[in-house]
């Protein structure tokens, strides 16, 4: 039996942007364990709602995440709607689709270019970010802010998009999704990244729906699952159907995420052309006293705000579970096989956010 | 708004708690999250799951040092949250599959989240 020996992966490596530690059993340079450990950066803003007014609260749950921000701010504010029973305008359910879709699209191509890095596969990371620079264009055009957009609120959103401005990414719309359909075809049909990522990492069906994987994680292993179904915001009048694959390897998660940038295009362009009129808000009165687990569908996947108010302007308790912090044991489950060279490869296959697992 | 989930909330003892996890399991559930809440000196620990986007919890009311049993052997990937659990809170959770005995979650204070921890930044509700 050869012997064996631990190699720490991160908490600082050149693929992790962020910092999570995995001490990796090796036999020779197969991986046979892998060992996570997490909390470098922990941050305690669930406790934070306790001193924050529930409407304040919207701006801390923007900033658990650079990337997903916009969608923590909507599933937070419609955890309160609902508890408080506010019915938001349509206008604002479209609006709050378009920016959770700009979100999606500028997250999942922030992580092909980080992907095609991990691979070492330059040209392709700098195309991949070329491409989502547009969509933070797009944000910081209709929001004012590329990373923390500000727009959600409770009861609504904050900031219209005028008809010119709506024509106008309407048309911008088929130029950027053949260039993402060019850097897709890359992807699903390099030979390198084939090579690279087919076979690597492997969870079944069984297995990620029983380890409780979330988002491109579950998706990639055929578990047809994806909270956007449930019809929140505009989804129910779009209609939406999960993007899946079945082989449940880093290549089927990149597959995933790949098509799921088209079925984002494909969406905002079906928001912008049924976009109803009428107001973006409703006034909110009142406190929250009550209870709601509230999800929504995140980039990485499903994202859980369990959210309690006791009728003072205060929540008594806000509990949020990220997708990544689901995705982690998924992950104990893909390493062992892999040789050390792909450790980061098979890391990086379930987009680790450690700022929302930190949160 | 129109959101097609269920949501339903059941009161578990803290002795039925693993039969009734083992039920879930068997209906097809996954595990969503277990998440804590103090109320007033107690936790209120939830354990969520869902199938086909009907939301299920168990929820299970308990002292500040009471021992709770792992559900890491009927779900594996329990193990993430009992682990939080117990770094945060301090609740002891005992026959989890992997244990980090309070090294998951490295905080500057030891269970910042608990209902027992003295001091003025405490929770407002306590």
């Amino acid at each position: 039996m050869p012997e064996r020996i631990i190699v720490p992966f991160g908490p600082q490596h050149p693929v992790l942007p962020e910092p999570i530690h995995v001490d990796l059993v090796l036999e020779d340079e197969k991986v046979v364990e892998a060992i996570p450990s997490i909390g470098y950066i922990h941050r305690g803003l669930e406790q934070l709602v306790q001193k924050r007014e529930y409407t304040e609260y919207v701006y801390v749950a923007e900033r658990i995440c650079g990337i997903c921000s916009f969608i923590h701010a909507l599933c937070y504010s419609q955890g309160i709607e609902h508890i408080m029973g506010v019915e938001v305008p349509d206008r604002a359910r479209y609006l709050r689709t378009i920016w959770s879709e700009c979100s999606r699209l500028h997250s999942h191509l922030l992580w092909l270019g980080l992907f095609a890095d991990s691979m070492g596969f330059e040209n392709l990371f700098m195309r991949s970010w070329q491409l989502r620079e547009s969509v933070l264009d797009v944000l910081e055009d209709t929001t004012g802010g590329r990373v923390i957009q500000g727009t959600c609120k409770v009861g609504g959103v904050r900031r219209d998009i005028g008809q010119e401005k709506l024509d106008e990414m309407h048309r911008a719309l088929d130029p950027f999704e053949q260039n993402c359909r060019d850097l897709g075809d890359v992807f699903l049909n390099d030979d390198t990244v084939k090579y690279r990522l087919q076979g690597l990492g492997v969870i079944t069906k069984d297995e990620a729906y029983d380890l409780g994987a979330a988002g491109p994680t579950a998706r990639g292993s055929g578990v047809a699952m994806d909270h956007r179904e449930t019809g929140y915001a505009a989804y129910g009048d779009l209609g939406f159907k999960p993007v899946v694959e079945t082989a449940g390897d880093c290549y089927a998660r990149c597959a995933v995420r790949v098509k799921e940038v088209y079925a984002s295009i494909d969406l905002i362009r079906r928001a912008i052309e049924e976009m109803p009129g009428g107001p973006i808000d409703v006034k909110v009165k009142g406190t929250p006293d009550g209870e709601y687990f509230s999800r929504a569908e995140q980039p990485r996947g499903e994202v859980v705000h369990y959210l309690k108010g006791d009728g003072s302007k205060h929540l008594a308790r806000a509990r949020i579970r990220t997708p990544t912090l689901a995705n982690i044991p998924p992950l104990v489950k893909m390493l062992p096989g892999a040789q050390l060279a792909d450790v980061p490869v098979v890391v990086l296959s379930i987009d680790p956010c450690i700022s929302c697992t930190e949160r | 708004m129109t959101v097609k989930e269920e949501q339903t909330i059941i009161d578990v003892a803290l002795e039925n708690l693993t039969s009734e996890v083992e039920r879930v399991h068997a209906d097809g559930y996954r595990l969503v999250q277990i998440g804590c809440t103090d109320i007033d000196g107690s936790y209120e620990v939830n354990y969520s799951f869902d199938k086909g986007y009907q939301f299920k919890n168990l929820r299970l009311t308990i002292g500040p040092e009471t021992e709770v049993p792992s559900i890491s052997g009927i779900y594996w990937g329990a193990f993430v949250y009992e682990n939080e659990m117990h770094d945060l809170f301090g609740i002891p959770v005992t026959g989890i599959n992997i244990d980090f005995k309070g090294t998951f979650i490295k905080t500057a204070e030891k269970y910042p989240f608990s209902v027992t921890r003295a001091g003025g930044d405490r929770c407002r509700n306590v």
